[in-house]
């Protein structure tokens, strides 16, 4: 479906093979990636993984050790910021503090020589955008936090670069505000179909917001794919753990034919299940959402244990169940009168749900 | 922030009534003391009439305000012409200081901007080292300047040798010899302000005006100057003022010829051939030039604060 659409489209930015090396410490390795045009695109990762040095290359702030980066098939590895057609939205805003709102915004505009009428109106229309109509004569330091963001989102935007680059500009606002803004981030990306090239560590909103989404671990790409890709077909342990809550269940794998495995679990059960690119057969990790679990009578299911531990969280309830050999399973039903919750100290039976088991590569 | 402020001090003023002026007693002395004292004694001064051997006599007088403005002739009998010789004086000290303060913040900046930039322990051994000269006596690095500069100093010397240049400058006794004695002097007190305020220059801003199409010398002229403007105002200040009251350089490097107001002064109070009331006058009227200056400034950052 749109996913086929997606993918004829022009490609915005091509990172090719970009390795980036701080003297002996390596931040990005053999990175590649190819941004789509007009694509809301999510860079997904754990504090440190390389995000922000991913979309400094791309701003021109790091030079790249190795490998090129194309903008719409151009080479643009050698040019300095200031001759490149992106703009970036700071994690820390950065808006010129001796500037008030009007003079940040008209900044890269006069810049790139516009006259001051036509920058003029410009600014009020990006500020209308983000709904900052009457602050024009305001000083950053005037500003609350969404406010300066707001800002800082403006400025980006006003000379409408081909490619925006965000690095985590909510985290510095609160969960409401952040939950809101998202949204209209959102409908700007659509409204003015500018590639986006957001950065968070925060898997919510990349879920939510994202036409794909590269999630990054130590430098490297793990995965790329839409929201619903990387959470239901993660593809290797990392994925599987840092999107989502999952069961990692250590299995052997008995046999590998046409993208399935037959494996053995722990307990002596068996199940068959899809398999990721690229896993082998041996010892390995399958992944199962906690929400695709269901209880059985002892016995009847593929593995079976007792329940350890309650714990409500309001609209669903988290069932830990202890297996045999001491591993924790953990079971998560809705607080509805119709599911069924065992008490602790129960023996149980669990069951997964059709496709819900998945062998990923170790 | 703000309002946990003036609790405290709500709390401090029930607590402390009463002793609260007495606690700041000793602030008042120290100004009134070193400070307003001194001043007032010269305003006192340059208003009495001189003796002949150094001092005053206690009688009001404005001779000495007359004599720097106005030139009644060898025995004062004709009537007032404009006198120039103070007003030239104090003309080539306002000119020689904006010189050394134009030369030190050529300088100083970039060596201000060279040591805020460094990594966190060479900070500090650049500014020690940008230090050590001024642990010296003024005086005796005055006179070393002299002998460096002089027609047979090491400067011209190692110049002809090389071949630079076919015979010695003449460099002692101008206006550039004594440019050149200030800059020395006074070049930390332009470096030190305005590497604190290029320290606490965030470099995010450099990036950001870079990635709005900004090349280095429009994010130079438009970004990071302004921000860090107060540093080199204060860096002007520092410099400036002190120029403007020095004897040292002139005297030592600036001959007969090049006089300053510093050196004018000095004149009036060494010795017994002094003028008293006429020292204090200048002195006087230097100090109201300087808060003239002052007053301006402080009046536009004021303006610009409120906005
Ligand atoms: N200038 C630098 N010199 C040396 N190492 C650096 C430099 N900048 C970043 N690094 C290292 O590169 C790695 C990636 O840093 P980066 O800032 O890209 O992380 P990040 O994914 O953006 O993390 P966060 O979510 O915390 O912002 C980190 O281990 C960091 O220590
Ligand atoms: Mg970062």
């Amino acid at each position: 479906m749109g996913n086929t659409r997606e993918s004829m489209k022009e490609v915005a930015v091509d990172i090719v093979n970009l390795t980036k090396c701080y003297g002996d410490f390596t931040a990005l390795s053999d990175v590649s990636l190819d941004i789509r045009d007009n694509e809301f695109f999510t860079l997904l990762g754990p504090s440190g993984c390389g995000k922000t040095t991913l979309l400094r290359t791309v701003a021109g702030f790091e030079n790249v050790t190795e490998g090129a980066i194309l903008l719409y098939g151009e080479d643009i590895a050698n040019l300095p910021p200031n001759k490149r057609p992106v703009n970036t939205v700071f994690q820390q805003y950065a808006l010129f503090p001796h500037m008030d709102v009007m003079q940040n915004v008209l900044f890269g505009l006069l810049r790139l020589g516009q006259d001051a009428a036509s920058a003029r109106a410009r600014v009020g229309e990006v500020l209308e955008m983000v709904q900052l109509g009457g602050f024009a004569h305001r000083l950053p330091g005037q500003l609350s936090g969404g406010q300066q963001q707001r800002v800082a989102l403006a400025r980006a935007l006003a000379p409408n670069p081909k490619v925006l680059l965000l690095d985590e500009p909510l985290s510095a606002l609160d969960l409401k505000l952040r939950q809101a803004v998202r949204l209209e981030l959102q409908q700007l990306q659509r409204d003015t179909g500018i590639t986006f090239i957001f950065v968070t560590h925060d898997q919510e909103e990349a879920l939510t917001m994202s036409d794909r989404i590269a999630v990054i671990a130590e430098g490297r790409v793990q995965q790329v794919g839409t929201a619903r890709d990387i959470y239901e077909a993660p593809i290797n342990k990392f994925v599987a753990d840092f999107i989502g809550e999952t069961n990692l269940i250590m299995v052997q794998v008995l046999g590998l034919a046409d993208g399935n495995a037959t494996c053995l679990l722990p307990g002596g059960g068996k199940c068959t299940c899809p398999a990721a690119q690229g896993a082998i057969a041996g010892e390995g990790h399958i992944s199962v959402r906690p929400e695709r679990v269901g209880f059985a009578e002892p016995d009847a299911g593929v593995m079976s244990g007792q329940v350890a531990r309650l714990v409500y969280l309001g609209t669903d309830m988290h069932v830990d169940v202890t297996l045999v050999d001491g591993e924790t399973i953990t079971v998560r039903t809705q607080n509805s009168t119709g599911s069924y919750i065992p008490p602790v100290g129960e023996n149980v039976g669990l069951t997964f749900e059709q496709g819900a088991a998945r062998l990923l590569v170790d | 922030m703000v309002a946990g402020i003036e609790n405290n001090n709500s709390s401090n003023t029930s607590t402390y009534a009463g002793l609260g002026s007495l606690l700041i007693l000793p602030t008042w002395l120290v100004i009134g003391f070193f400070l307003v004292l001194p001043v007032l004694m010269m305003l006192v001064y340059s208003f009495l009439t001189k003796e002949f051997r150094g001092g005053v006599i206690w009688e009001f007088s404005l001779a000495a305000y007359d004599q720097f403005f106005f030139d009644r002739g060898l025995f004062g009998d004709e009537p007032p012409k404009i006198e120039w010789t103070y007003i030239i004086i104090f003309w080539r000290s306002i000119w020689l200081a904006a010189v050394a303060t134009f030369l030190c913040l050529l300088v100083g900046f970039p060596t201000a901007w060279f040591i805020a930039t460094r990594s966190g322990p060479n900070k500090s051994l650049w500014l020690f080292l940008i230090t050590i000269p001024y642990w010296v006596n003024l005086l005796i690095r005055t006179i070393s300047m002299k002998f460096l500069i002089r027609d047979t100093g090491p400067l011209n010397e190692w110049l002809l040798a090389a071949g630079v240049i076919p015979e010695p400058i003449h460099m002692i006794n101008t206006n550039f010899a004594v440019q050149l004695g200030l800059f020395y002097s006074y070049l930390p007190f332009m470096v030190l302000p305005i590497y604190a305020a290029v320290e606490r220059y965030n470099f995010a801003y450099s990036e950001a005006a870079a990635d709005l199409y900004a090349g280095r010398w429009a994010t130079l002229r438009k970004i990071i100057l302004p921000i860090v403007k107060p540093g080199i105002i204060a860096g002007c200040i520092l410099v400036f003022v002190p120029s403007l009251g020095a004897f040292l350089a002139p005297d030592l490097l600036g001959g007969a010829k090049n006089f300053m107001i510093g050196s004018l002064i000095e004149e009036q109070f060494k010795g017994n051939a002094g003028n008293w009331p006429f020292g204090a006058a200048a002195a006087m009227i230097l100090l109201s030039m300087v808060l003239i200056v002052l007053t301006f400034y402080a009046r536009q950052q004021m303006k610009q604060g409120k906005r």
